[in-house]
Parts: structure tokens; C-alpha cells; sequence
């Protein structure tokens, strides 16, 4: 009989103290509140401006917040959603879980925004990593289906950067997706349920590139001082992942979270963003980028499906990379 | 009839713990429906499971033998070393595998080196192999078990009628056989029935698609609770369609009670001393090369570890030991009871961590901030979760003890817990072991369901591993892995050492 008293006396307490400050809840994915994420930082900054307690809840990767949030509607504690993608935002405005953050927009991002809903806190371009060693690095999904270069990449049905690769094809091919799936299964090595087991596999040298961001390299480079990892460059342009913030309309601290908001687009935040999270920051730092992000390659094209787009083109999508791969 | 009751309390806590989740989920979705892509995964998933099992048993059965008839030096750490690849972390294990049969690993070098063609692992056998690595050594044990339990006198009889190695296999090992392997079929079929990260990895693309991703992908990206709710509930049906089939065609040994003499082993002397020699040497090669890779990888970040490591490994252990304890009371209590509670023992396994988790999350959530409870329940999840294992590594002795002990007990008029402390516990103390040291380690491994859970800061030990490969810190995540993995198997050694050696 002891635990329900000791977890009734967590409640007690944890009351007692939301009347003495107000608390503010962030749902939020898991790397993001780690240790080696943004969120210490983050957490730190704001309460000393707030006069609040910041607290995160972490839920896996960006699909499954959504899902959490789906799980507990609108009594849902969360006051602000962190790490949505514009894969994801058609699905979660449709939730109606979410208020309008009310904000001019005003951020350094390749395409437009104006989605009334969420706010851009980072983005980042997906692209194919390599090793500086590798002999011919091919420049365009088509090179790549030609060549023999094998390639690691991450299960769209279970994975947020698998996703945005199906996304990508669709976007740069359109009706020709099919054909390039089809030339390209004979390269992948193979498909992983996330981002870390493909990434393991890629440094393991079980394949010549994986599919990450054009910032991978920037982590070896800065963290590892190991200058040995490239982002291929290819010409049909680069799919974008734009990571996003939003505002529960069911919240109890609406003030707060608009503050919250606010605060993500600011110095403290957006400069431990290019380190911690390893993104671009949606507005840049006074003090630019860190040193170490020249060194990477800048796409020419972003490419970028509206988000009511992206999810209507998901399930076509999906069929059409299932039936290339799986003959 | 209070052990009878007790069961029946076991019993329906077990079954409400697993089914009570699946039944919140489809409440919440009131109904759904499967799709052709969702049988094609059901029809992938059996053939894997099927393969994986009956393969892993029938190398097992040769190694159990020669560990049970042949002594030599590094015997116990061998038997010892045999509980570790089933406690290691998935992802960890399948970076091992690779390591030595992937693309770059130990093998293709070696085939380059001697001008031979690569072999690619990925694909279905890929799939077998790394299903074989991590339940192979288990099913020794389980089998091995079966073998140290068939009285000495037996053997000292056949000796003396001057059997031969064909004639102490037909009267003592087949009988032994009939009745230990259907359950250990059982056991790695149902295991292998939840695979996902390994099937998917090791698979090569989406023609590996197995039941546990699609239920995945419905509950993260669809929110389709009604389909994973239905795909779980398939889970479901096929362990039970399993244990019942199991329990038709295994048949009881009944070689009767024995004085506990010290065992002479039956140990065939010619060339099948060599094939057993053979056999033990291939064995621990394939298993002892993964894991050294493991190691190898992890040691440098051993020793750089960040300090929440720590506290998680901490966190970690709180929750093992009291899971390891629960689950075994549970189990022991389920197996001398009745053989009939091997279905409702035997569920858990086919139990989908995230719609379990889901469904718990379901229920706690209107009353308590799941953050609160993130440790308790996980707890919880892990002993049901583990108490299969440790019935099937209880279940065959403690029949046996019921068998061959159970009327003299009564006519002494032994019971409650003088009977436990005279009879049960002295005689089960390897199998309790064992179970104890499993559980525990599987306790200390598991992060189905922490991850819905934990909110900052209350990270595990397996939670902390993948939040440091997902922050690229792939060195401090094997290192972290490795202290996983030591811990685990310390917890394992411990308990099973004890039992072992308290029973010899």
C-alpha cells in the first residue's frame, strides 16, 4: 500500500509548488531534453527571465510526440509542443489540439512561412553523408541509382528522416518516384527502424553513405575534430526539414507560452542550437554561425512540400516505395 | 488449495496486465481494420519466427549434450557465458553481429583476403542468424537443464546393462527430448514473433516487415489505434495457437525420482569426443566473437563515461531487482500449481511493448502524471514481461518435484511454508537461480515501455544508450552499452552462480 500514499504525496507537493510559481510544460522529443540536446540550456535561460518553472516531458522522436499528444487530448498537461516536422503539422493541425501563435513571423529560412499554427525553431537540409575518402560521389539521386555506391537509409513507416527521403524523391521526381526507387534498390544495403541504427551503421563502414543532414558533418568536425565526413551535393535540390513549435489551446499558461514562444527565436536559444541540436538555427545569431559551418555544403535548391501536401502525397508514396523495395 | 488460489491471483493479475492494455487501446479506438500490407507482415513474421526457432533448437540440442557429458576446464564460465547474448541490447548485438559477418566485418575481410566473393548478411538468413545468436545459447540452457535432470542412476543403470551411446539415447535423452524441446520451440518462436528492430535491420527493406513494425507505424504515424490494437490481439492468437500445439506433443519423461548421487556423466569416447570438441568450439566461436566485438567497441568509452550514466545505471538496477523477485514468485508460484497455467504464463510474451505501454499510459493518465510512475511501472512491465522465462526454466523441475515428491509431502502433512522451506526451495535452487539471474537482467535491458514514460531526468540505463546514439555520441553510447551489458551480466552471474552452486 505504500506506493499510492508516496504517489499521492508526489501530487501534493508538485501541486504546492505550481501555486507558488507557474509551470510551464513542454512536450518535446527525447534528444531534445537530453544531456547533449538543447534543452539544459534552454530550460536555464528561460527561467531566469520567466519567473516560471520550465519542465519537459520527452516522448521518443517527432512522430511520437504527436502521437502522445493524441493519446492525451485535450488534458493533454503540455503547454507547448517543441519538434513537430511539416511532415507531421498537417496531421497535428488537424488534431485541433493547437492555438494560432499570433506572431510576425520573422526567420532565416530557404523557403517562405506563414503556417498560423507553428512556429520554425531550426531546419536543416537532408542529405547523403560520406567519407572524404569515397572515390566517386555521385551528384544526383540518379547518379547514385548508376553507380555501385551502397547506401544505409531509415524505414519512412517508422522514422522522421525516412520520411522526409520519401518526401524528397517525391518533391525533386514527382510521377517519376517509382522509377527512381526502383534504380535505386539495388543500393540499399538496407533499411533501419531510426536515424541512430543507420548513422551506427554508416561509421561500422557497412555502407559508403547514409542518410542524415548536410550538418552531420559539422558534429564530427566540431565535437571529434575529425574533418573525414562530407555531405554529397545533389543537383535536384535538397529536402528540407523545418522543425517546428506550437502553442496547445487547452493550455493553462497561455501568456507563458506565447513568451515561450517567443523566447525559441531568441539570442540564447537559437545560438546552442548549430551544437546541441546540430541544425541550422531559424534566426541567425548575431554571433553567425558557429566556426566549423562554413565548411559545409549549401545547396543551391530547397525543396519543401506544404504540409497539406506532404500528407496527402504520404500514403502514395509509401505504396510506391514498398512495391520498388520490396521486389 | 491456498497454492491453488494464489495461482488463480497470479494467473488473473498476469492476464489483466496483458490483455488489459490491448482491450484500453481498442476501447479508445472502438474498431478497426487490417490492410493487405498488415497480412503480408503476419505471413513474414511466422516464417521468420518458425525458422529462427526450429533452427536455434536444433543446434542447440547437440551443444546441451556435449556440455552435459563432457568436463574440461572453463565448463561453468562457458555455461555462464551462454546467459549473455540473450541480455544484450538489441541494437548493441546486431553492431556486433555485423562487426563480424556485415559488410566490412571480420569474415568478409577474411574472404577478401583469401580472394573470395563477399557474402551479404542482409536478408532472411541474416535475419535467422542474428534470431540463432540470441536465443541459441538460452535454448542450451533450458536444454541442458533438461539433461542434468535426468537422474544419475539412470546413467549408472544404463551403465551396468552395458548400454550403448544409441541405446542411452533412445531410453534416457529422447524421452528427455520429447519433453523439454517443444517448450523451448515454444519459448524462442514466441520471442522471435515481436522481433522489429532486428528483423528490419538485418532484413534488408521493407520485404522484412514484421508485425511489431506495423504496429509501430499505426501507433506512431497514424495514430491508428484500432489497427494496432487488432495487429496486437494477431500477436495474441498465434502464441496461443502455439502453446496449445506445443502442449499436445509434449510428453512427460517420468523417469521417477533419484537419490541425488553426484552425476557420472555418460561421456562416449572415439570420434564423438572429437564432434562434441567440435561442437563446443564452433558454439563459443559463434557466440563469444560477437560479444567480443561488443566489448572492443565499448571499452574506450568505458572509461569517458558522462556522470548521468551513473544514476541511470542506478535507476536501472532499483528496478531490476525488485522485477527479478516479483517475477519470479509469480512464476514459481504458476509452476507448481498446474501445468494448465502455461498459456496465460506464456503470454506475455507475445505482448507488444508499445501498445502495453500505451494501454498502461491510458490507464494512468486520467489519475496520475504517467512522469510520476515512470519507474514503478516499468517495474511492473519487466517482471510480467520476464515471468515467461522464468516459468519455462521453473516449469519442468517443479513437476518433477511434484511428481516425485508431492504424495510423500502430503502424507507428512508438510505444507505452506515449511513445505516451501523444506522441499521446494532446497530442490529448485538451480532453476530459481537461473530464473532469478534472467529476469533480472532482462529487468535491467528492457526499455519498451520506460520510453512513454520517463520525463526528464528519470532516464534508465537503456534509455540513456539510445539518447546518446541519437546525439551522435555513438563511442559514449557503446561504452554505455558495455556497462548495460557488464551490469546485466553480473546481476545473471550472481543469482545463477548461487543457484548452482547451492544445488551442487
Amino acid at each position: 500500500m505504500k506506493f499510492p500514499m508516496l504517489a499521492a504525496g508526489f501530487v501534493l507537493t508538485a501541486g504546492v509548488a505550481a501555486a507558488q510559481t507557474p509551470v510551464l510544460t513542454v512536450l518535446t522529443y527525447d534528444s531534445f531534453t537530453s544531456e547533449w540536446g538543447p534543452g539544459p540550456a534552454v530550460e536555464t535561460a528561460f527561467e531566469e527571465v520567466c519567473g516560471c518553472d520550465l519542465r519537459f516531458v520527452a516522448a521518443g522522436d517527432g512522430a511520437a510526440l504527436l502521437a502522445r499528444l493524441q493519446l492525451e487530448g485535450a488534458r493533454s498537461e503540455a503547454d507547448v509542443v517543441v519538434g513537430l516536422d511539416t511532415n507531421l503539422t498537417a496531421a497535428a493541425a488537424a488534431t485541433g489540439l493547437f492555438a494560432p501563435h499570433g506572431a510576425a513571423v520573422e526567420v532565416d529560412l530557404p523557403v517562405a512561412w506563414d503556417d498560423p499554427l507553428f512556429l520554425p525553431f531550426d531546419w536543416g537540409w537532408f542529405a547523403f553523408v560520406h567519407d572524404r575518402k569515397m572515390a566517386e560521389v555521385p551528384g544526383s539521386f540518379e547518379e547514385l541509382a548508376a553507380s555501385d555506391a551502397r547506401i544505409v537509409i531509415q524505414d519512412p513507416r517508422s522514422s522522421t528522416p525516412g520520411l522526409g527521403l520519401l518526401m524528397w524523391v517525391k518533391a525533386a521526381y514527382g510521377d517519376r518516384a517509382p522509377e527512381i526507387w526502383g534504380a535505386l534498390a539495388d543500393n540499399i544495403v538496407t533499411v533501419t527502424p531510426g536515424w541512430s541504427e543507420a548513422y551506427g551503421l554508416f561509421l561500422e563502414g557497412e555502407a559508403d553513405m547514409v542518410l542524415s543532414y548536410t550538418t552531420s558533418p559539422a558534429y564530427h568536425l566540431i565535437a571529434e575534430e575529425d574533418d573525414s565526413k562530407a555531405a554529397a551535393p545533389f543537383r535536384e535540390g535538397h529536402y528540407l526539414q523545418v522543425e517546428v513549435a506550437g502553442k496547445l489551446a487547452a493550455s493553462d499558461q497561455p501568456e507563458l507560452a506565447d513568451r515561450f514562444l517567443a523566447f525559441l527565436l531568441e539570442e540564447p536559444v537559437q545560438s546552442v542550437l548549430p551544437t546541441t541540436n546540430w541544425m541550422y538555427p531559424a534566426r541567425l545569431p548575431a554571433g553567425g554561425l558557429p566556426e566549423g559551418f562554413e565548411t559545409l555544403v549549401r545547396p543551391d535548391v530547397s525543396l519543401l512540400l506544404s504540409a497539406d501536401e506532404a500528407l496527402s502525397l504520404r500514403p502514395e508514396a509509401l505504396r510506391e516505395w514498398q512495391d520498388a523495395l520490396a521486389r | 488449495m491456498a497454492r491453488r488460489a494464489g495461482a488463480l491471483i497470479v494467473a488473473a493479475a498476469l492476464a489483466a496486465l496483458t490483455l488489459g492494455p490491448l482491450a484500453l487501446v481498442m476501447a479508445r479506438a472502438g474498431g478497426g481494420a487490417l490492410g493487405a500490407a498488415d497480412w503480408a507482415a503476419l505471413r513474414f513474421t511466422i516464417l521468420q519466427a518458425a525458422l529462427s526457432s526450429l533452427v536455434s533448437v536444433l543446434l542447440a540440442v547437440p551443444v546441451a549434450r556435449a556440455l552435459a557429458r563432457r568436463s574440461f576446464p572453463g565448463r561453468g564460465l562457458m555455461i555462464a557465458l551462454l546467459g549473455a547474448p540473450f541480455l544484450l541490447p538489441v541494437i548493441v548485438a546486431v553492431l556486433g553481429i555485423i562487426a563480424v559477418f556485415g559488410r566490412a566485418g571480420l569474415f568478409n575481410r577474411g574472404f577478401e583476403a583469401l580472394g573470395l566473393a563477399p557474402l551479404s548478411i542482409y536478408g532472411l538468413h541474416g535475419v535467422v542468424l542474428a534470431h540463432v545468436f540470441f536465443n541459441m545459447p538460452f535454448a542450451v540452457r533450458l536444454i541442458l537443464q533438461g539433461w542434468l535432470a535426468i537422474p544419475s542412476e539412470r546413467f549408472r543403470l544404463a551403465a551396468a546393462l552395458g548400454f550403448g551411446p544409441s541405446d542411452v539415447a533412445r531410453h534416457l535423452e529422447r524421452p528427455m527430448l520429447r519433453e523439454v524441446l517443444p517448450g523451448v520451440v515454444l519459448v524462442v518462436f514466441v520471442i522471435c514473433l515481436s522481433s522489429f528492430a532486428v528483423a528490419l535491420t538485418l532484413g534488408g527493406g521493407p520485404r522484412a516487415t514484421t508485425v511489431e513494425l506495423a504496429i509501430y507505424q499505426a501507433l506512431r504515424f497514424e495514430f491508428d489505434l484500432g489497427r494496432a490494437a487488432l495487429l496486437a490481439a494477431l500477436q495474441f492468437t498465434i502464441c496461443g495457437a502455439a502453446v496449445l500445439a506445443t502442449g499436445a506433443v509434449a510428453l512427460p519423461s517420468a523417469f521417477g525420482a533419484g537419490l541425488d548421487r553426484a552425476a557420472v556423466p555418460f561421456a562416449p569416447r572415439g570420434w564423438r569426443r572429437v564432434a562434441d570438441a567440435l561442437v563446443l568450439t564452433a558454439a563459443a566461436a559463434f557466440l563469444l566473437l560477437p560479444m567480443a566485438m561488443v566489448a572492443a567497441r565499448g571499452l574506450p568509452g568505458l572509461f569517458q563515461l558522462p556522470p548521468e550514466v551513473w544514476a541511470a545505471a542506478g535507476r536501472s538496477l532499483s528496478v531490476a531487482l525488485p522485477s527479478a523477485f516479483l517475477s519470479v514468485s509469480g512464476a514459481l508460484v504458476l509452476a507448481l500449481a498446474s501445468p494448465r497455467f502455461g498459456l496465460v504464463a506464456t503470454l506475455p510474451l507475445a505482448a507488444s511493448s508499445l501498445v502495453l505501454g500505451t494501454g498502461l499510459f491510458l490507464a494512468v493518465h486520467p489519475f496520475l502524471n504517467p512522469t510520476l510512475v515512470a519507474l514503478p511501472v516499468t517495474m511492473l512491465v519487466n517482471a510480467v514481461l520476464s515471468l515467461p522465462f522464468a516459468y519455462r526454466i521453473l516449469a519442468p523441475e517443479a513437476r518433477a518435484l511434484e511428481a516425485d515428491y508431492g504424495r510423500l509431502a502430503q502424507a507428512l502433512g508438510l505444507g505452506g511454508l515449511a513445505r516451501l522451506r523444506w522441499l521446494t526451495l532446497p530442490r529448485l535452487r538451480r532453476p530459481l537461480g537461473f530464473a532469478l539471474g534472467v529476469s533480472a537482467a532482462l529487468a535491467m535491458g528492457d526499455l519498451g515501455v520506460i520510453a512513454l514514460f520517463a520525463g526528464e531526468g528519470g532516464a534508465t540505463l537503456p534509455l540513456l544508450v539510445q539518447r546518446l546514439m541519437g546525439a551522435y555520441r555513438l563511442e559514449q553510447a557503446a561504452g554505455a552499452a558495455l556497462l548495460l551489458v557488464l551490469t546485466s551480466f553480473a546481476l545473471f552471474w550472481i543469482f545463477d552462480r548461487g543457484g548452482r552452486h547451492a544445488a551442487s
